[in-house]
């Protein structure tokens, strides 16, 4: 204090405050004790040894099956297609979701209310429900073709049976329920732009069609996807539920392995860390997606950075 | 009311638009002839900015007429009837009018020399390189050729201004509207969108600028519009009616912004 004081008045003094060396003083604080800190951290670390210990030296866990199956080509062929369900139902998700919003968001209250019906309808019936009526779906439409509505001729026709096998009727189920969902995201996303943005394309001239690709899209993205890399984290595990319409993919074919060799929660087990395995890989990735569109324009990072230099050079 | 020759750039008769039960504009009458500035001033919620916003067609309106360079804009008048233009004839017909913000509008993800660029390449199909040929001298004229890679965040609000002005200009206008161009700006940075803007006005440009700047109006404007209630209260020479307010709306209205 008594430093200070006399440092700054002599300074005021001389009229040149800025020419002084500052004073420096250090702070090396002694903490407070803070028992219920380290208590907490040695319960909670108590625990964690002893589950690790019941669970390694638990008999019925089988870590030899599970370390064996691990790469076993059967699983492996199940995480493939779990990865290609996932990518292509996120992938057509999307597409149907930016329809959907598009939709929703238009002045035409037809298309405003086909969008919402989707909407509506494949949010408001459960997925399980959805991938088995899509796998029975030639029960109500035998066959499908191109050609005249209404029961008009055919240009061609297909056999509902050949055409849905438990892939596509996975991912009709999947992408249709995803795009739902997506439309509300794409929809929020689209919201978020400053109306203004519109506006000023508007008085440019340019059409609706143009607005929407060149101005609101782009700036929509920074709110859209976020968001739409938990939709892919949790679809990676929704497809799991292919399952019921034996779908091929990581959690029926670890089915398949266990009503043959019974070891039922060993399979479980390696379902899972391959689970585990994408949803890590995933989220990783997703971190350094948000980091890059939190910085703004962040494609352009480093040309932002020079850009940003002029002005840290220019006086006050 | 006309001065000059034939047909004015914007020539508005007995304009009316409401918003719900609320008539913004009563009634007005406005010609613009070509190459001359009008300033349009009044209190807020007078209808002014409104009335900029039907010149362009950013607004429909209820009734009256609006012609831009003697073209009825919105609709076409065929055997008698007035027929609604196709969206695309009503993205020809804002082409030629340019609009400035107050609040700028760049587009964020956009540099200075690509928001520049945006109309031309995007509305007119010009190529990239001879857009960006003019989008430079454009950046030039409104003394940022420095700023061309920067992004909208990292401009000052004058700077946007002038890129927002030189984005208007790259469309090649016949007419430019100002809605309180330096109204979201710091005091400081008025002036330099003013300079262009008064530039720009020496060059022969048509221009509607609703302002608060009555230094601006009396010096660069040819004809000044005081609007409240959504009529037009007084008009004429900007430098007479500043110096001899005849309408009390107005000179109370001047004494709360002089």
């Amino acid at each position: 204090m008594e430093v200070t004081s006399t440092g700054s008045s002599a300074g005021s003094q001389d009229g040149e405050p800025s020419a002084q060396v500052p004073v420096e003083l250090p702070i090396e604080a002694v903490r407070p004790p803070r028992p219920g800190r380290v208590i907490g951290a040695g319960v909670a670390l108590l625990f964690l040894v002893w589950l690790a210990y019941t669970v390694i030296v638990n008999e019925n866990l089988h870590w030899d099956v599970i370390v064996s199956f691990l790469m076993d080509g059967r699983i492996l062929g199940g995480l493939w297609v779990t990865i290609q369900l996932t990518v292509f139902s996120m992938a057509i998700g999307l597409v149907l979701g930016v329809l959907a919003a598009v939709m929703q968001l238009s002045d035409n209250p037809v298309l405003r209310g086909t969008s919402g019906l989707y909407t509506w309808f494949f949010r408001g019936t459960p997925l399980l429900v959805q991938l088995i009526f899509w796998f029975n779906i030639g029960l109500v439409f035998p066959s499908f073709g191109i050609g005249v509505p209404f029961d008009g001729p055919k240009l061609i026709e297909w056999q509902a049976n050949e055409l849905i096998t438990p892939f596509t009727a996975a991912l009709l189920g999947l992408a249709i329920n995803e795009g739902a969902y997506m439309a509300e995201i794409v929809r929020a996303g689209i919201r978020s732009v400053d109306p203004g943005q519109r506006e000023a394309a508007e008085a440019l001239g340019m059409s609706h069609g143009q607005v929407l690709r060149r101005v609101v899209l782009p700036q929509a993205m920074r709110v859209i996807i976020p968001p739409t890399g938990n939709q892919f984290i949790s679809m990676l595990k929704t497809t799991s539920m292919v399952s019921v319409i034996a779908g091929a993919e990581l959690l029926t074919v670890a089915q398949r392995i266990y009503l043959g060799n019974f070891e039922v929660i060993a399979m479980l087990i390696v379902a899972s860390i391959w689970y585990v395995v994408l949803t890590t890989i995933a989220s990783i990735g997703q971190h350094f997606i948000e980091k890059r569109f939190e910085r703004g324009h962040a494609a352009l990072g480093a040309r932002v950075r020079r850009n940003l230099r002029p002005f840290a050079k220019e006086p006050a | 009311m006309t001065t000059g020759q034939a047909e004015p750039m914007v020539k508005i008769r007995s304009l009316r638009k409401r918003f719900g039960s609320v008539e913004v504009l009563k009634g007005i009458d406005l010609d613009v002839p070509h190459g001359q500035v009008v300033c349009v001033v009044g209190p807020s919620g007078s209808g002014k900015s409104t009335l900029l916003r039907c010149v362009n067609r950013m607004e429909t309106i209820d009734s009256g007429r609006i012609w831009v360079d003697g073209e009825l804009m919105g609709y076409a008048e065929r055997g008698g009837r007035l027929h609604l233009l196709a969206p695309a004839e009503l993205c020809r017909q804002r082409r030629p009018i340019g609009m400035v913000f107050q609040r700028f509008h760049l587009f964020p993800h956009r540099t200075a020399i690509e928001n520049v660029m945006e109309g031309p390449v995007t509305v007119l199909g010009t190529s990239r390189a001879e857009a960006r040929r003019q989008a430079t001298e454009l950046l030039e004229r409104v003394g940022l050729s420095d700023r061309a890679d920067h992004y909208p965040a990292q401009l000052s609000g004058g700077q946007q201004q002038r890129v927002a002005i030189a984005r208007s200009l790259a469309m090649r206008p016949k007419l430019m509207l100002f809605d309180e161009p330096t109204s979201a700006l710091d005091p400081e940075l008025v002036q330099e969108v003013l300079a262009v803007m008064r530039d720009l006005a020496a060059s022969g440009m048509t221009m509607m600028v609703v302002t608060h700047e009555m230094g601006f109006a009396r010096e660069v404007g040819d004809q000044l519009v005081f609007v409240d209630g959504g009529v037009i209260v007084e008009r004429g020479d900007p430098r007479e009616v500043l110096a001899a307010p005849k309408n009390d709306r107005f000179r109370t209205f001047l004494g709360q912004v002089l």
